[in-house]
């Protein structure tokens, strides 16, 4: 079962790092790191189940896959951004969080405009 | 695999920060500042290899690439 190995590493992940911080708080981030990326990787094969399985439901409705590529894409880089923007929060540094966050929201919207750009035609296309 | 990775950090971090004290009190302090950088230095090492495999983990299967 996932969620016990996901719930164990945080809680001794989270024990030893308060044992550590503070003696060397610095050190105590470094492990909050460690532990985030290993609970990802716990997840990572639920992921790409869940990954495979839009696949099947976007082929099977034939929706264009590009749009699911894309929606993908900005579920990842949502992800990382969050990821950063927490660990920089963690040591109480929430102006680079704040400008990671801000960094994101604008690879998220780039990615975006060639969606709203298709909706724009399909109405654009549809008025007399 | 990921976690002998946490143990070995926190091992790595309980150590320098017990040579460290010990160092202290032995009173040669700039020794103590060494040991507590390489402790953070091969902490950093071992950081950085894992969050390199997240992220290629994260673009493999993103397709952020």
């Amino acid at each position: 079962m996932d969620i016990l190995r996901v719930v164990a590493l945080g809680l001794i992940g989270t024990v030893l790092a308060v044992a550590i911080r503070q003696h060397r708080p610095e050190l105590a981030l470094q492990l909050s790191i460690a532990v985030g990326v290993a609970i990802f990787i716990i997840l990572v094969p639920a992921l790409v189940e869940l990954v495979t399985f839009l696949q099947d439901l976007a082929l099977r409705a034939d929706v264009d896959l590009i749009y699911l590529d894309l929606i993908l894409k900005i579920i990842g880089v949502a992800y990382i951004t969050e990821f950063g923007a927490q660990v920089c929060r963690d040591a109480q540094e929430s102006a680079v969080a704040s400008k990671v966050e801000m960094a994101g929201k604008i690879t998220i919207l780039l990615l975006a405009v060639p969606i709203v750009m298709a909706v724009l035609n399909l109405i654009l296309g549809l008025l007399p | 695999m990921d976690i002998d990775l946490i143990f070995r950090i926190a091992g790595v971090g309980i150590i320098v920060a017990i040579l460290h004290t010990v160092l202290e009190q032995l009173g040669n302090r700039n020794q103590a500042q060494l040991v507590a950088l390489a402790g953070v230095v091969v902490v950093l090492l071992m950081v950085v290899q894992m969050v390199y495999d997240l992220f290629d983990t994260v673009k493999t299967m993103f397709r952020l690439n």
